[in-house]
């Protein structure tokens, strides 16, 4: 699969304030990439950069093998969905669809075919001559697709397009939008501050923090194997660990922390080096009993059932706490009671500390 | 949006709404009311009212003196609405893109001047157009024209003041139209290919029409009923609708024409208003 | 450089936007700078400039004639604002709040003055007020101008009160407040921005207001702009000029004063917020 949007050292500055810091990425055709991260990591000022609306201040930005820095939005063969949808409220949904093919001036019967095309492929057949302030959010949501969609672009550019729905109608478009993208075979980008939404949608994840791409991978290789504590925090619930490595045997990595040693998996670190463990909530194990390579006691504070599991949280020695979840069934430790904290090593992701 | 009515005594309602409803109906309502009536009146030997129904008045209107007048006026009014906007609407638009800080001291700016006397403005172009005045100087200097051109008491002056003085009022309304524009719909006309000026054409100016069509009421009526700017560009040579409704009512003393006048200015502007309130769709009249 | 070309088109647009704006400022501000120019002019009448001096600014104290309408001008001025912004408030604040039998023909009449032009009004009240034997002069022209004042405050206002709910005043009375300590405490203060707007807005209407005034006036030459326009035939004199430029100066310095005032409130708010 060829590379259809590069990015090249793109940089963008607001003034002083730095948004985009040294960006490399390579989008690969037919792919669904997702570009997370939170509010103001710079993920809406790069897609706004690829589709236009933005200036570099540096960098090489290509679609296709040809450098668009200096080509206008509408010279770009990228066409995009906005998070306020930015549907023209004094058209009707028809010529709503049908602008980007009259402005190439294709002729009556052509378009009408193609918008009815459209208006298929988005469950909106009947709305021809709504207007959008009589549409609801989630058909609002599908006209925008349509409208972008109809002019086939190479690459389809995402804005939080979800952002504004209800949890329902948003897990349901996450699924109709993937079952598009599938079906249509176009390259989307999309950007989104929703981790669960990323991981459930794309084919790769950009996950970005303060202007720079922290990890770039599928969503199994992000979830399991976080390369930075960012990473590890950001997606799905982690409970991370400051320390030091102890030592290194056999790729089993015994780092110290303040709240206790612990065993980790994880190969490149050297006795004395700071490291990060992450370890999921899902993964923690309690005993009564001592397990080797851990000293990890701490008091059960509280359990809180939250259906189809129950969540405990642990009060530590260094007065920080961990929260680990387990299905009902399981052995309960009641508060106030001593546990011992232990997991498989290959569970636990060893981290390297930014010095 | 919740009406949310007080449902107590009538006292405060009448309280407070009472003086501005009796202000009102006193000094506006029975005022037009009574002006409607004398329309309808005939004049007496020595200018004053008589009362008896006659449709004179009307008929003047139709005289060929007359008719001439309003044609003229209704011209001039027209011509300094469509260069107002047409000036005016580059010029909102420019401040429209400025970030807010900016905008609010540039529309300050524009606002300013008007805070002067506008007959001293006026006089001021007077001055400016003189024959002994500095244009004229300029002119016979850099040896455009031999002898001074006399551009005082022209309908040409008169124009320049009704336009300096209108300016503002058209820039307003269409500031505050182009400002609520959403930049995201020009991106998304953009994003679909269409260039700079098919998104004017196609986005940008029927979206900002509603503040154009302030602009145009807030302009043509005034100018309809202007007299100040002839007055005092038109030395008593150029003549409006305004000069003529004052003249019946000071030397001239024809009531009922001035009133019949006064009429035909009424029913402009609600003509006009009818049209506003049906085409552009906006439930309370927002004056700025 | 790849990008310059794009730069160099916005850069292009922003130049020719900014030369437009600067040209459509000068043609407004043109009449204003020739008018404080010919303040200075050396001469009896404003025909040609003569020289410059600065004699206007303290003759024109003793052209009393001038300074007699100048005193009119500001007593009804000051007057015209003060009626008109107290029937205005109260009367924003009723018609918003409270739904009577006729409410929708008092909103449509608000508008008459605003929309119709002046002449037709002032025609309207002069006919009155004779018929009535309404006595012309300072009277007549206070209510003129209050007539075309009080719409406008009205409207003003009317923008500035909240649209959701009086929670406010509902909230004040439910901890003892009556209807007038809670208007006097609460809903004064949050239309103040309002008020204060439609205050200036009805002084600087009725200072420069020509066609009322000029219609009501009784014998003696009356408000300042009606004595500038029976002056337009034999001329302007400087003095007048004179006036008028102190008189915008006083109104822009006292704008720069407020903005001023309002920004080392708001920072001062800002400061205290943060402790």
């Amino acid at each position: 699969m060829s590379a259809i949007v590069s990015l090249i050292n793109v940089e963008k500055s607001f003034g002083k304030n730095k948004v985009v810091k040294s960006m490399n990425i390579e989008v690969k055709e037919g792919e669904f990439l997702t570009l997370l991260g939170p509010s103001g990591c710079g993920k809406t000022t790069t897609l706004r950069m690829i589709a236009g609306f933005e200036d570099a201040t540096s960098g090489i930005i290509k679609v296709q093998g040809v450098r668009v820095e200096d080509k206008e939005p509408f010279e770009r063969d990228v066409n995009t969905v906005f998070q306020n949808y930015a549907l023209f409220p004094h058209m009707t949904v028809f010529d709503n669809i049908a602008y980007g093919l009259k402005i190439k001036k294709r002729p009556k019967d052509e378009i009408k075919k193609r918008v009815n095309e459209m208006l298929d492929l988005v469950q909106l057949k009947g709305y021809e001559n709504r207007k959008p302030d009589a549409l609801s959010g989630g058909q609002k949501q599908r006209v925008a697709i349509a409208r972008a969609l109809i002019n086939n672009p190479k690459v389809l550019l995402l804005d939080e397009p979800l952002g504004a729905l209800d949890l329902k109608l948003r897990k349901q478009m996450q699924v109709e939008l993937k079952r598009l993208q599938k079906k249509l075979g176009i390259t989307f980008v999309y950007v989104t501050h929703d981790q669960e939404e990323a991981l459930t949608m794309s084919d790769r994840i950009a996950v970005m923090n303060e202007g720079v791409i922290e990890q770039l991978g599928t969503p199994r290789e992000i979830y399991d194997r976080p390369l930075t504590k960012f990473v590890a925090g950001f997606i799905g619930e982690s409970n991370i660990f400051d320390g030091k490595v102890i030592s290194v045997n056999d790729g089993i990595i015994y780092v110290e922390t303040s709240a206790g040693t612990m065993k980790v998996k994880g190969n490149g670190f050297e006795a004395g080096e700071d490291i990060h463990v992450s370890i999921r909530p899902e993964h923690i194990k309690v005993s009564a009993d001592s397990v080797e390579g851990f000293n990890l006691r701490g008091k059960i504070k509280d359990n809180i059932y939250m259906g189809t599991f129950v969540k405990t949280s642990v009060d530590l020695k260094d007065k920080t706490e961990i929260k680990y979840s387990r299905i009902e069934k399981e052995e309960e430790f009641t508060e106030g009671n001593f546990v011992n904290i232990y997991w498989n090593p290959e569970r636990a992701v060893a981290i390297k500390s930014k010095s | 949006m919740k009406k949310n009515k007080f449902k107590q005594n009538t006292l405060p309602a009448l309280a407070m709404a009472g003086p501005v409803s009796l202000w009102m109906i006193l000094f506006v309502t029975l005022p037009m009311l009574y002006i409607i009536y004398i329309s309808f009146m005939s004049r007496g030997i020595f200018g004053d009212v008589v009362y008896e129904f006659s449709l004179d008045s009307y008929k003047t209107l139709l005289d060929s003196t007359y008719f001439k007048v309003i044609v003229k006026s209704m011209k001039a009014a027209f011509i300094t609405t469509l260069l107002c906007i047409l000036i005016g609407y580059p010029f909102a638009y420019y401040i429209a893109k400025q970030p807010k800080e900016v905008a609010s001291k540039l529309i300050m700016l524009v606002m300013i001047p008007f805070w002067t006397n506008s007959l001293m403005r006026l006089n001021s172009w007077l001055l400016l157009f003189q024959t002994s005045g500095p244009v004229n100087n300029f002119l016979q200097n850099a040896g455009f024209i031999d002898s001074p051109i006399s551009f005082v008491y022209t309908d040409g002056l008169v124009m320049i003041g009704m336009i300096t003085n209108m300016l503002p009022f058209a820039v307003l309304p269409m500031y505050s139209s182009i400002e609520k524009l959403s930049k995201s719909l020009l991106e998304a006309s953009a994003d679909l290919g269409a260039s700079r000026s098919t998104t004017f054409f196609n986005i940008t100016l029927p979206l900002t029409f509603p503040g154009i069509f302030s602009s145009i009421i807030l302009v043509f009526i005034p100018s309809l009923g202007i007299y100040t700017v002839t007055d005092m560009l038109g030395g008593g040579k150029v003549l409006y609708i305004g000069n003529i409704i004052k003249n019946q009512f000071g030397a001239i003393r024809n009531w009922p024409l001035g009133a019949a006048l006064s009429v035909l200015l009424i029913v402009i502007t609600g003509l006009l208003i009818f049209i506003y309130t049906r085409f552009a769709k906006i439930e309370d009249m927002e004056v700025v | 450089m790849s990008i310059s070309k794009k730069r160099k088109r916005q850069r292009m647009e922003e130049f020719i936007g900014t030369a437009y704006s600067i040209a459509i400022y000068a043609i407004l501000y043109i009449p204003v700078l020739v008018m404080m120019m010919f303040s200075f002019n050396n001469q009896r009448y404003n025909y040609y400039w003569n020289g410059f001096t600065t004699q206007w600014y303290t003759k024109l104290f003793s052209n009393s004639a001038l300074i007699e309408s100048l005193w009119y001008s500001v007593v009804i001025a000051v007057l015209a604002t003060i009626i008109s912004v107290t029937i205005g408030t109260i009367g924003a604040l009723g018609l918003k709040k409270y739904e009577f039998r006729g409410k929708k023909f008092i909103n449509e009449m608000l508008y008459i003055p605003i929309i119709v032009p002046e002449i037709v009004m002032a025609v309207a009240l002069l006919v009155i007020f004779i018929k009535v034997g309404f006595a012309l002069g300072m009277g007549s022209i206070l209510i003129g101008h209050c007539t075309f004042c009080i719409p406008y405050a009205v409207v003003t206002i009317k923008g500035r009160i909240s649209g959701d709910g009086y929670s406010l005043e509902e909230a004040s009375m439910d901890l003892g407040a009556n209807r007038i300590q809670t208007f006097i405490n609460v809903t004064l203060p949050s239309i103040m921005p309002g008020v204060m707007s439609a205050a200036f807005l009805s002084f600087t209407l009725s200072i420069d207001d020509v066609v009322m005034s000029n219609m009501l006036a009784g014998a003696k030459n009356s408000t300042l702009p009606v004595l500038i326009l029976s002056m337009n035939k034999s001329g302007v004199t400087p003095d007048v000029n004179a006036l008028t430029t102190i008189m915008i100066l006083i109104i822009v310095i006292a704008m720069i004063l407020n903005n001023l005032i309002k920004n080392t409130l708001k920072k001062r708010k800002k400061t205290e917020e943060t402790i």
